[in-house]
């Protein structure tokens, strides 16, 4: 009996998976509850079939992105939380005082932090407005493969619950948000929490490649007629750098990632300390990853910020070709400076200095582009709606981050600040700076396109600012504290070395961030419960310049009746200047992509395989992978994946008669 | 809420960050900070570093931010005697300008980069009349152990350093990655099982300073922090002599012992003798093959 | 939709679905890429274990070599007679080419298999953990082509030449190609350089 039961379970054992700390159980009840508050009010609402047909099984790129962002807004939260339970722990936990958690918990929780900061709340974010507003931009109907669109989103969301689940059955990995090993092997991290580290990042990884791929062909293959490259947004111009990196890193940490596995699972000596492995091979391996994904991150943010800045500027956007290229230098040169994180491994003089000079050569492409923007604004017609606020946040904090960056680039530098708060707050700059506030302001600059109301500008533009104030009280103690010497990731220290204060300003300024998030999701709230007072939905609340603004708000399935042929830059704002009219449209019959729950299926069983690896349910990791290639199979060989949208269904939908 | 004037809303706004920045500068004036204020050549070669770097940097803050203040203020939508121009878009002027600037700051910072990158190098030999001293260190889970191999002592979680003295600091790990830091002489460097690197420091005062690890390496990690004392000749005699009269002998079945997880070791623990070779055992165990594992 | 606008539109899907396989393949090599480096890096670490020059049987993997070129060659030929649309040899030359990899696939297996029996398994050493993963995940390549392989025959004799299915044997046979390409790369770089003293 016992075989058996280890056989089905492996080695999970319920009743010790389950969080003790009081913290955590906490979460964690409080995580399950939610779920059954959820799946209640879909209940009594009796909204199963509506989430099922328009949300479970689209394949509709606009439907997607929504799903995305409102996967990363819930998860933005959660990292909150963690960077709150963080910032308490530090402030408190001095001298003979321990702080809230337990050391594991407080490993833990910065470990998840990391994670699910980058992986489902930045990417979640960039991911959510690229579907939603690539091809919108670029003149097309859908994104090239919608199917394998939608199966992007599950492996997300996939990889998403297990670190979530892990929470709650198991605890997650205490080895940071990279896990280097020794410390991530076996030996030295012997439970479960590294395994679902690895495995939801496996799942979103894949998600994330293929969306890559994607992506990539919807830009080269679906421009809508007259749109060379040379006339495409800014905005299509950084997902495309963005993605190409997208293609090029992501295999890198599939591969890593599975070395890491077999190390952990099967015994094999790829990093470990002893028996012929390496540490150091994953080092550089998951940086050679590492660092274009924070491009990758970050480029869509610059997108936005061109196109926010040109339409509230009532201006071209500066210097076109100067900003492509400058997007093609960050591109490739941000895959020749990865050594920039292990300076003080010991790589010698020589290496150290060739990394930090091309890491340093980075910096001019991206100081050109703020160059560009300013002058965007110069002789323009400036309007600051909250958009503009998170740009001007931006370029203040950025630039300051920026120099950080730039002096840790310096080799010799970097061994006094590496791996210290200082790090941490220079990195935190760009990051929060630069993709956050760019991701904030692309989502309240498209808002209304997307759901056909615009959000309150007022709280937003209140909501910006506690962003701002709380970003800079919460952060700039901690380039002081890593000069004084303070590494990351203490859960204690003792009271003679006088950092407390410094922490506990830190954690006021985390309180006012969180106001700052509390404005944010007040902002949407009241946005949706007022939005009738709005009127008519405007097609173009913000004067836009690109195509998306010429559709309704929000769109037709289909984007466009009739694709638009484009003949110059800032397309629909030409049109608007010479009053260009369209010629009476000839409707054709449309082509839409299928709903499919294979996607969902595909998602899902995967997530069971990776939760089957991690517990060592080998018979889960086999019935869940060969589910899922079934399902890729059977839909794939469905020669019937589109229907056809009439032209009199159209021409009702263009009237307004009818909703789509 | 009642409305606030515009101009009041900004003169807020600059006394805030000019109440914030004054705050901030007396603090760091009351409270050295330890990369700012070293203690030793290593470390102000390295701040030297840091100044030379903001000051380049700040060839581009400055503009960008004034720029930044003085676009924004006079394009305002408001502003209708500023200029419009709609469709002014290029200028291979201020493009040469904003290309050609930086450039040649980041060339300038390429040069101090290499130069420093050799010059500052940790395996690099400290240029001295006096001839360096060499301590082998070994980060164990979760305690640091300082051995002397020509003065035979060792201690747990205290290293004593000569004032005015190179010392050559050889790093290994008997567990997992770890970066060894003393943040008043100067930078770290990486401690890892099977491998030797080697950092060299100096302190040109006496004084007690704070060591840290500065790479995750498990449960007792926060409680891994060290004490450096730098000490004058006398006062560092005198220290091998207490070392050299402790009871405890660091033979192999002792370092097994130590090398056991512990956390929040005390700090004074000394060996008054230490197995030949110790450290290089230490490093090479990591060469053969792991038949142990094998069979997991 | 009349004809000319379903020719479009199934070139349209063709050249997307052309390019994003390619871009797709492109990844595939970035990932044997990370591969490859780590064996090059981990080449050395045999932990007093076994080599590559005691370890590797330039034969049997000339044979194996042999065996995938010539897989190659028949999906060429597979091709061919798909665009000449005669069924019954496409099928043929598929089938040779399904033979011929799995023979490619039993050697393999066998080679690793007795690895493994000798105590130079992928356990003994980085050395070793490297190759296995290398070399096997080409071979796990080589599965899924073979099972799509399966599934394109099945679909070729309930279909016949339909626009989709003639779509993805030409995608199926550039995957074969690269996995052939790949196995040069292995060839060369973990055998004939494996077998030279280091």
């Amino acid at each position: 009996m016992n075989n058996f039961m280890q056989m089905i379970f492996g080695r999970l054992q319920l009743t010790e998976a389950f969080p003790r700390e009081p913290v955590t159980a906490f979460a964690a009840v409080g995580m399950i509850m939610t779920g059954f508050l959820v799946i209640g009010a879909l209940t009594y609402f009796k909204k199963w079939r509506w989430l099922w047909k328009e949300w479970l099984t689209t394949t509709n790129h606009k439907r997607i992105g929504v799903m995305y962002l409102a996967v990363a807004g819930i998860m933005l939260v959660r990292g909150l939380a963690d960077a709150l339970m963080m910032r308490t722990q530090q402030a408190t936990s001095v001298g003979s005082a321990h702080g809230i958690v337990s050391t594991d918990t407080f490993q833990q929780v910065f470990s998840a932090h990391g994670t699910i900061m980058i992986f489902f709340v930045a990417m979640g974010f960039m991911f959510g407005l690229i579907n939603l507003i690539l091809p919108l931009q670029i003149g097309s109907r859908d994104v090239a493969f919608p199917f394998m669109n939608a199966t992007s989103f599950w492996l997300f969301t996939g990889g998403m619950i297990l670190v979530n689940v892990s929470l709650m059955l198991g605890g997650f990995s205490s080895a940071g948000w990279l896990a280097y090993p020794p410390l991530s092997e076996s030996q030295y991290s012997p439970g479960v929490g590294v395994d679902y580290w690895i495995w939801s990042l496996q799942i979103a990884g894949i998600g994330s490649l293929l969306s890559g791929v994607n992506f990539l062909v919807t830009i080269l293959k679906m421009r809508c007629p007259g749109m060379t490259l040379m006339k495409m947004p800014m905005f299509v111009w950084s997902v495309f750098g963005a993605m190409t990196l997208v293609v090029f890193a992501f295999p890198i940490l599939t591969a890593t990632l599975a070395m890491l596995a077999l190390d952990r699972t099967f015994g094999t000596h790829f990093f470990t300390s002893g028996g012929g492995g390496n540490a150091m091979m994953y080092v550089n391996l998951i940086w050679a990853w590492g660092h274009p994904e924070v491009y990758i991150l970050v480029l869509p943010a610059f997108g936005v910020f061109s196109e926010v800045v040109a339409t509230f500027s009532r201006k071209r956007l500066f210097g076109y070709t100067s900003m492509v290229v400058a997007i093609w230098l960050i591109v490739l040169l941000s895959f020749t400076v990865w050594l920039h994180h292990f300076f003080t491994m010991g790589a010698g003089a020589d290496v150290n200095a060739v990394f930090g000079i091309a890491t340093m050569l980075i910096s001019i492409p991206t100081g050109v582009k703020i160059f560009n923007w300013l002058f965007t604004m110069y002789r323009g017609r400036i309007r600051f709606t909250s958009p503009m606020i998170w740009f001007l946040g931006f370029v203040f904090l950025f630039t300051l981050g920026g120099v950080a960056g730039v002096l840790m680039a310096v080799p010799a530098i970097d061994f006094q600040v590496h791996n210290s708060l200082f790090l941490v707050a220079h990195f935190h700059t760009m990051i929060i700076s630069g993709v956050l506030f760019g991701y904030f302001a692309g989502l309240t600059y498209w808002f209304p396109k997307v759901f056909g109301f615009r959000l309150s500008e007022k709280i937003g533009r209140y909501a910006a600012w506690c962003w701002i104030v709380g970003f800079v009280v919460a952060f700039t103690p901690l380039y002081i504290l890593g000069l004084m010497g303070a590494t990351r990731r203490l859960d204690h220290y003792s009271a003679s070395l006088g950092w407390q204060p410094l922490f506990i300003v830190a954690g006021i300024g985390v309180g006012i961030i969180c106001v700052g998030v509390g404005l944010q999701v007040l902002q949407l709230l009241v946005s949706i419960i007022l939005r009738a007072r709005q009127g008519k939905p405007l097609n173009d609340p913000w004067d836009g310049r690109t195509l998306e603004w010429a559709t309704t708000s929000p769109p037709p399935v289909y984007n466009f009746a009739i694709i638009p042929t484009v003949t110059s830059r800032d397309e629909f704002w030409e049109q608007k200047q010479t009053k260009r009219r369209p010629a009476k449209p000839m409707y054709q019959p449309i082509m839409l992509p299928k709903n499919t729950p294979a996607g969902l299926l595909i998602g899902m069983l995967a997530m069971a395989a990776a939760f089957g690896f991690v517990w060592h349910m080998w018979w889960l990791v086999v019935i869940g992978a060969l589910s899922a290639i079934i399902v890729l199979i059977a839909q794939s060989a469905r020669d019937e994946q589109e229907t056809e949208l009439s032209v009199e269904t159209i021409a009702r939908i263009e009237a307004g008669e009818k909703y789509a | 809420m009642p409305h606030i004037k515009t101009s009041y809303k900004f003169a807020i706004l600059i006394a805030s960050i000019i109440a914030a920045i004054a705050l901030a500068a007396w603090y760091i004036s009351s409270h050295p900070l330890a990369v700012l204020a070293p203690m030793g050549q290593i470390g102000e070669a390295q701040r030297n570093l840091i100044i030379v770097g903001a000051l380049l940097s700040i060839i581009v803050v400055v503009p960008v931010f004034v720029m930044t203040i003085v676009i924004a203020y006079r394009y305002r939508e408001s502003n209708g005697r500023a200029a419009y121009q709609p469709t002014w878009d290029h200028s291979p002027l201020f493009e040469t300008i904003w290309w050609g600037i930086p450039c040649a700051i980041i060339l300038a910072l390429s040069i101090i980069t290499w130069q420093s990158s050799h010059t500052l190098d940790p395996s690099r030999a400290i240029a001295s009349n006096e001839s360096p001293l060499a301590i082998q260190v070994v980060s164990l889970d979760w305690k640091w152990l300082f051995i002397y191999p020509a003065q035979h002592v060792a201690s747990v979680n205290e290293v004593a350093l000569p004032v005015g003295r190179p010392v050559t600091f050889s790093l290994t790990s008997d567990s997992v990655m770890n970066s060894f830091w003393i943040p008043q002489l100067g930078g770290q460097l990486y401690a890892m099982p099977g491998m030797s690197t080697t950092l060299h420091l100096i302190a040109d005062q006496s004084g007690t300073y704070f060591g840290s690890p500065a790479n995750i390496t498990g449960k007792g990690f926060s409680g891994m922090d060290f004490t450096a004392k730098a000490l004058d000749a006398s006062d560092f005699s005198q220290w091998l002599a207490t070392a050299g009269r402790s009871p405890h002998k660091l033979d192999l079945s002792a370092y097994t012992a130590l090398a056991k997880p512990s956390q929040d070791n005390p700090t004074t623990y000394y060996y008054s003798s230490v197995e030949d070779g110790l450290y290089n055992l230490i490093v090479m165990k990591y060469m053969l093959p792991d038949i142990s594992r094998v069979t997991q | 939709m009349n004809n000319e606008a379903l020719i479009l539109h199934e070139q349209t899907v063709h050249t997307k679905t052309n390019f994003g396989f390619w871009l797709y393949v492109m990844t595939d090599c970035i990932l044997f890429a990370s591969l490859f480096a780590t064996y090059a890096a981990l080449r050395g670490n045999t932990a007093d274990g076994p080599s590559g020059q005691t370890l590797f049987d330039l034969p049997y993997v000339l044979a194996e070599t042999l065996v995938l070129l010539t897989s190659s060659f028949t999906c060429g030929l597979a091709i061919l007679a798909t665009n000449r649309q005669h069924k019954t040899q496409a099928i043929s030359w598929f089938a040779v080419t399904m033979v011929l990899g799995l023979s490619f696939l039993a050697l393999e297996v066998n080679e690793f298999a007795h690895l493994a029996q000798i105590g130079a398994g992928w356990q003994r050493s980085g050395f070793l953990s490297a190759y296995f993963t290398l070399v096997g995940t080409h071979g796990l390549h080589i599965v899924v082509g073979l099972v799509w392989m399966t599934i394109m025959l099945y679909q070729l004799l309930q279909r016949g030449f339909t626009a989709g299915v003639r779509r993805r044997l030409s995608l199926l046979s550039i995957f074969w190609h690269f996995l052939d390409v790949i196995w040069i790369f292995i060839f060369s770089i973990v055998y004939l350089l494996g077998v030279l003293p280091s």
